[in-house]
């Protein structure tokens, strides 16, 4: 039904737009900053490594400028949000309509391909491993490291001032912490990983394209909260792999309805999946908790 | 005796038969599409028809799959992969990002590009003439010389030519890129006026007025949608407007060379036919479209304050003459 290249292939941009979750966890579960700079901060995630890699840097490195892009245009959407009081998401709104040019601008076209340049994959395909596989080995080494970096830092103190500033500023302002910053701090972090997803979507697909950011915003939260529904993330560490798991399932679900003649499904239909999967997802941890409760009560 | 010739009889019909019934598994042909859009659903369309011509119908002989990604990238990716896990006879991409996609992920089966103006920058082939691996097919890179001939026949004195285009629409960039190259060949000018929207397009021709003495768009979808903007402009200001694609003359523009995307989906079905043959992809040069079709508007003409040429419209495949 799934053939096996499908399958790695759903892991593969499943594991990537883990990133982009973890990301959307940031702004939205830890900061409560609903921010669409996403749109824009992936594509020039691409557009960045992109070009670097077209002039001879080395791809982690060309990389690691992704993330620091990314960092900067999340930053560019807090100051707006903190300095100037423009609502946060028209603040993210105005960065991400911004970014548009700003890629196109960076690429001098609006299609860059990397087809066959030399690319974060490149050196591990000589393992010996198939074609197929290798980019799911990366991509869950990089998940994973990801994963535990920032679970470390949502621990330390800068971390607890940061979750303090989304659930209650008032309180946070209260015991010194200046909010603004953390916002800032939190927005541009968030970005840095969205960006980094991009440019390693890039060099996974072989070209940054300038209409690739269309949509990460849903998928994200799609992946995110889908996540939350199968993973109740009542610690960070639970709710950063709620991220991923729900990233790669929703990618999984694609991918089942793109092999879903059978049941009179289409391309076509993907949308409306989305939606209905999101939509449940949101429902469904309702749905439980009323049934929990509906449970314990009978036993009293 | 006599029995074991009628066995061996028996087993060799029976061998035949198998051979036979090996001979009749339909091809597949998984074609894979970026986003429904007039012009790629025409390409599809051709491809399909193209192949049925030849003998490949689909449910019969041939196992046609289509998927379209919306315009999302990533489900273009998980497309490709999809379609490379059923290793099909041939993968046919529609437009530049679905045949990247399909690139990174293909390594043996062949690939088929359709509707991809400039496959050696999208690092789709290595050369035009001798692509080099699984990939080739057809270019609908504009024949933007006959473009200018043709303008050059009807306005001989037309120095500055300017253009309105969307610089975020990879083929419409490197379009505009292609034109000023031609033009400067040619000691002629290029003004540009950029719309991001529909919306802007009007604006941009504005920009163009006193400066130009006549505007060629190219296929950009985002000018070409709001199409009317440019002629009012120029009838207004008495600046022909010529177009690369034919409906467009219709819809008030002087004139065009056009080829339309449904002959250009037969022309991909013809190459995909003859890799389905037994043709290699890598000896296999890019194909451009070579068939045009002139249309002129003669009243359009007059409005904007040109009479066309009689020998342009004796050469024209089609006088539009409404309104």
């Amino acid at each position: 039904m799934l053939s096996e290249i499908a399958f790695y292939g759903a892991l593969e941009t499943g594991l990537i737009y883990g990133l982009v979750a973890f990301g959307i966890y940031i702004s939205f579960r830890v900061l409560d900053f609903p921010d669409l700079t996403v749109d824009g901060s992936f594509p020039l995630g691409a557009a960045v490594a992109a070009m670097l890699i077209m002039a001879g840097w080395d791809p982690w490195l060309a990389t690691g400028m992704a993330i620091v892009a990314g960092m900067a245009a999340g930053a560019v959407t807090a100051l707006l949000n903190v300095k100037l009081n423009i609502l946060n998401l028209l603040a993210s709104i105005l960065t991400m309509i911004a970014l548009y040019s700003v890629n196109l601008r960076i690429m001098g076209r609006p299609n860059v391909a990397l087809l066959g340049e030399e690319t974060v994959l490149t050196p591990w395909y000589e393992l010996g491993l198939d074609f197929h596989q290798v980019p799911v080995l990366l991509f869950v080494i990089v998940a994973l490291v990801v994963l535990v970096l920032l679970w470390r830092f949502m621990k330390s103190e800068t971390g607890l001032a940061m979750r303090a500033t989304g659930a209650n500023p008032r309180m946070a302002r209260a015991q010194g912490i200046a909010t603004g910053a953390m916002i800032v701090l939190g927005v541009a972090l968030s970005n840095g990983l969205v960006g980094m997803a991009g440019a390693l979507f890039a060099q996974s697909q072989g070209a940054a394209d300038v209409t690739m950011g269309v949509g990460v915003i849903v998928i994200g939260l799609a992946s995110l909260i889908g996540g939350e529904a199968v993973l109740t993330p009542s610690t960070v560490v639970r709710a950063l792999f709620a991220c991923l798991i729900g990233a790669i399932v929703y990618r999984l679900a694609i991918a089942l309805a793109l092999n879903a003649d059978f049941i009179g499904l289409k391309a076509q239909d993907l949308n409306l999946i989305t939606a209905v999967l999101v939509t449940l997802a949101i429902v469904l941890p309702g749905v439980r908790t009323k049934l929990i409760h509906r449970f314990s009560r009978k036993q009293a | 005796m006599a029995k074991k010739t009628l066995r061996s009889l028996i087993g060799a019909s029976l061998l035949a038969a198998a051979t036979l019934v090996q001979a009749e598994e339909p091809r597949v042909v998984a074609i894979t599409q970026i986003v429904e859009h007039p012009a790629l659903d025409a390409a599809h369309e051709g491809i399909k028809d193209e192949l049925a011509e030849r003998g490949y119908r689909d449910g019969e002989n041939l196992k046609l799959m289509h998927e379209s990604a919306q315009g999302n990238s990533a489900i273009a990716s998980q497309i490709a992969r999809k379609f490379v896990g059923e290793s099909p006879d041939v993968i046919v991409a529609i437009a530049t990002p679905s045949a990247q996609t399909v690139a990174a992920a293909a390594r043996n089966i062949p690939v088929v590009f359709s509707a991809v103006t400039d496959p050696v920058s999208a690092k789709l082939v290595k050369s035009w003439e001798k692509p080099g691996a699984n990939i080739t097919g057809v270019s609908d890179m504009l024949p933007i010389d006959k473009h200018l001939d043709m303008i050059q026949r009807v306005m001989p004195n037309a120095t500055r030519i300017g253009t309105v285009y969307n610089p975020g629409e990879a083929n419409a960039a490197a379009l505009v890129e292609l034109l000023e190259e031609r033009l400067a060949a040619r000691d002629m000018e290029l003004v540009k006026g950029a719309a991001t929207k529909t919306s802007e397009v009007l604006g941009a021709s504005r920009s163009l007025v006193g400066k130009v003495d006549a505007i060629y768009l190219t296929t950009d979808n985002t000018v070409i949608s709001a199409a009317e903007a440019v002629v009012s402009v120029g009838e207004r200001s008495d600046i022909p407007v010529f177009a690369a694609d034919t409906a467009t003359v219709e819809r008030g523009a002087v004139a065009a060379m056009g080829f339309n995307y449904y002959k250009h989906g037969r022309q991909t079905g013809a190459m995909v036919a003859r890799i389905l043959e037994g043709a290699g992809t890598a000896d296999m040069p890019v194909e451009v479209m070579e068939e045009l079709d002139l249309y002129v508007n003669p009243a359009a003409a007059e409005r904007m304050g040109i009479t066309l040429p009689d020998d342009v419209i004796k050469d024209a495949t089609k006088v539009v003459t409404n309104d």
